[in-house]
């Protein structure tokens, strides 16, 4: 049986977060298939306490790829490292996170390995009978599931929505084997130059990444009146997000927006405030943990996916929220000292 | 330039209904309409022309009722379009779509740029513009926001990823998967209209772009559907509806009380 092998995306200098919940995935599926499991990092600069990091996590083997040429992501450089390790060390599965780097790179790799992939999966099972990997996840806005399977062809590969699992906590007394792997300069070649990183200043947290997301709809009634948004998202360390609505009007930039034709998040909790919860904004929200919706109308869609909902104005109920959240604060940080 | 757009016709899903007794989608009466997110690339596709000159020309793979998508396609203000259409085709999956795209856009032969939507709302993948690339072997812009310039052979773009943006140069000929951030997709025009009523849409079929018989439809598709169900939509979580002020405080209350139970806060 081969093994399970993950995707760990290094960028910036660090490993991204979603790695180590991809490991706690195929952990349980090695487990179940009685194999190890493997990240598989690539990048420049990795330091040895990264790879330790991934081992703290669940790995028993880490792959490594260190090159100043794939400092930057570039797909075709990216996509011929990992056939090469593919190709060598033939994994059963092999996942990524469905970032904007997996929901690229893993496409363009399964075509070359003429194999399948599912995207965006939320649940990763074996098949008992047969040890393949069920892979389930939403279509058609989230109005159905899907469990798909790639019996005859391998590795069967899926990209895996972030947030849909928690992470493992570090066990620093896990050992793992590292291995080192270098390559010719034909894997680096390639037309495509990287020009530069542009920050979104006014993402201060990155909306993918953040474990609470507080969205605002038209219901905020103009651009201003995002400001209590803002301020509320600002004190539960959370990110903002925004209906489409929103951003056609310019209220907000379209990096914030959520939804079908924005981006799919799956927080801890999600705050819906005068949203209408449209299926094309659901469709964005919906595997969220807990979402928690403030609109004026009862009837409103939002409330049929919301674990706790109010109905009223929110004007009248942001700057009182703000006020006691506020005030719950200073009390913490006075008994903590 | 010249630009091939691959369109997908999908069901419109603005006013999906769930049947809330069975809880399936209801189909009846639900439009087919072009996926939503390719009107983006359509409009990329037009803009360059605009800029450039050239030529645009619409892919769809599909049933014959897809000629409608091409057609509004041609009305907003592409040159010609060509469906693939082969009941060889039925049941492929993103892998076996993207090799049918990719060996149609070979058979068109010269191009500059491939132009796709960044997924289609009705399969929700988002696969099939890197297949497409990788069947070519093309560069690739996943995610573009912004065609900086087109110049000497190169294009420079601006991808959308996770912090912020990416400015990648790529060779041309390219494959772009584009956001609705790149453009506000236009209305087909009368004019259009009328030429795209007047046209004859050719129909390639699995023999006319050389597709392998073991590659297409369900045969060459590597994934299968093993289940569909429905997920359960409803959280049934609790309501409270403020009236007066002395519900509007039992409401903050609940919501700090929630975020310390879960320890949110
Ligand atoms: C192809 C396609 C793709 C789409 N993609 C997306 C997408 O990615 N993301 C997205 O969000 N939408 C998307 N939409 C649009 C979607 O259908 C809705 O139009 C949109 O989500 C509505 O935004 P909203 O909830 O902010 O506005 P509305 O639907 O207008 O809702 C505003 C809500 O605010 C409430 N409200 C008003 N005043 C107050 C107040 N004082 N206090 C409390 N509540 C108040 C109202 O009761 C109402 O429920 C898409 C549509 C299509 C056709
Ligand atoms: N059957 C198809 N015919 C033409 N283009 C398609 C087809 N399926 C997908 N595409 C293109 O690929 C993009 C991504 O689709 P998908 O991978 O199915 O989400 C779409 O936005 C289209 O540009």
């Amino acid at each position: 049986m081969g093994e399970v092998w993950t995707l760990a995306e290094f960028r910036h200098g660090k490993l991204n977060p979603v790695s180590f919940e991809l490991l706690n995935r195929g952990k349980s599926l090695a487990q179940k298939l009685n194999t190890s499991i493997a990240s598989v990092v690539i990048g420049y600069n990795i330091k040895k306490e990264d790879i330790d990091e991934l081992i703290a996590r669940g790995a028993d083997k880490v792959y490594v790829v260190g090159d100043k040429r794939l400092e930057n992501f570039i797909v075709e450089t990216y996509a011929r490292v990992i056939l090469r390790l593919l190709d060598e060390y033939n994994p059963d599965i092999f996942i990524a996170a469905a970032t904007t780097t997996g929901r690229t790179l893993m496409p363009y790799i399964a075509v070359k390995k003429q194999t399948g992939l599912t995207a965006d999966c939320t649940v990763l099972d074996i098949e008992e009978e047969t040890g393949n990997l069920l892979q389930t996840r939403p279509a058609i806005g989230g109005n159905i599931l899907a469990t798909i399977k790639t019996p005859n062809t391998r590795p069967q590969m899926a990209t895996v929505r972030p947030h849909s699992t928690k992470p493992l906590p570090p066990d620093k007394t896990r050992k793992g084997e590292i291995i080192y792997k270098q390559f010719d300069e034909e894997v680096f070649t390639t037309t495509t130059k990287y020009v530069r990183f542009i920050k979104d200043k006014s993402q201060q947290i990155n909306i993918q990444d953040a474990k609470i997301i507080v969205a605002g709809g038209r219901g905020l009634g103009k651009a201003e009146n995002f400001k209590l948004i803002e301020e509320l998202a600002e004190l539960l360390s959370g990110a903002v997000g925004a209906s489409r609505d929103v951003v056609d009007r310019g209220w907000k930039t379209y990096p914030h927006q959520i939804g079908l034709s924005g981006k799919t998040v799956s927080p801890t909790l999600y705050i819906a405030v005068g949203i209408s919860g449209a299926i094309q904004h659901i469709a964005g929200m919906q595997t969220s943990e807990n979402i928690i919706a403030i609109n004026k109308d009862p009837d409103a869609q939002i409330f049929k996916i919301a674990n706790l909902g109010i109905v009223g104005d929110l004007n009248e109920i942001l700057p009182l929220l703000i006020e006691r959240i506020k005030e719950y604060k200073k009390k913490e940080a006075n008994l903590n000292v | 330039m010249r630009i091939i757009v691959p369109i997908k016709q999908v069901p419109e899903t603005s006013n999906v209904k769930m049947d809330p007794v069975t809880g399936t989608m209801v189909r009846e009466g639900v439009e087919n309409v072009v996926n939503p997110l390719d009107l983006y690339a359509i409009e990329t596709a037009i803009r360059l022309k605009e800029e450039y000159g050239g030529e645009i020309i619409v892919v769809s793979m599909g049933p014959e009722k897809a000629i409608d998508a091409i057609k509004e396609a041609i009305a907003m203000g592409c040159d010609d379009g060509i469906l693939l259409s082969d009941k060889k085709f039925a049941g492929s999956d993103t892998f076996a779509t993207s090799y049918v795209l990719a060996k149609a856009i070979k058979q068109i032969g010269d191009f500059d740029l491939v132009i796709c939507g960044e997924r289609a709302t009705d399969g929700d993948t988002g696969q099939v513009g890197p297949g497409i690339a990788s069947f070519l072997d093309l560069p690739l812009s996943t995610f573009t926001s912004q065609i900086l310039s087109v110049e000497n052979g190169k294009i420079t773009v601006k991808r959308l990823v996770e912090e912020g943006y990416e400015e990648i140069e790529m060779m041309l000929p390219a494959v772009l998967t584009v956001v609705k951030e790149i453009s506000d997709p236009r209305l087909p025009t009368l004019r259009g209209k009328l030429k795209a009523k007047r046209m004859e849409i050719p129909i390639w079929d699995a023999q006319k772009i050389g597709a392998e018989g073991q590659k297409i439809g369900l045969k060459g598709s590597p994934t299968r559907v093993v289940k569909i169900f429905t997920p359960k939509v409803t959280r049934e979580g609790e309501k409270i509806i403020v009236k007066d002020e002395k519900t509007l405080y039992q409401a903050v209350d609940r919501i700090m009380d929630y975020l310390i139970k879960k320890e949110l806060i």
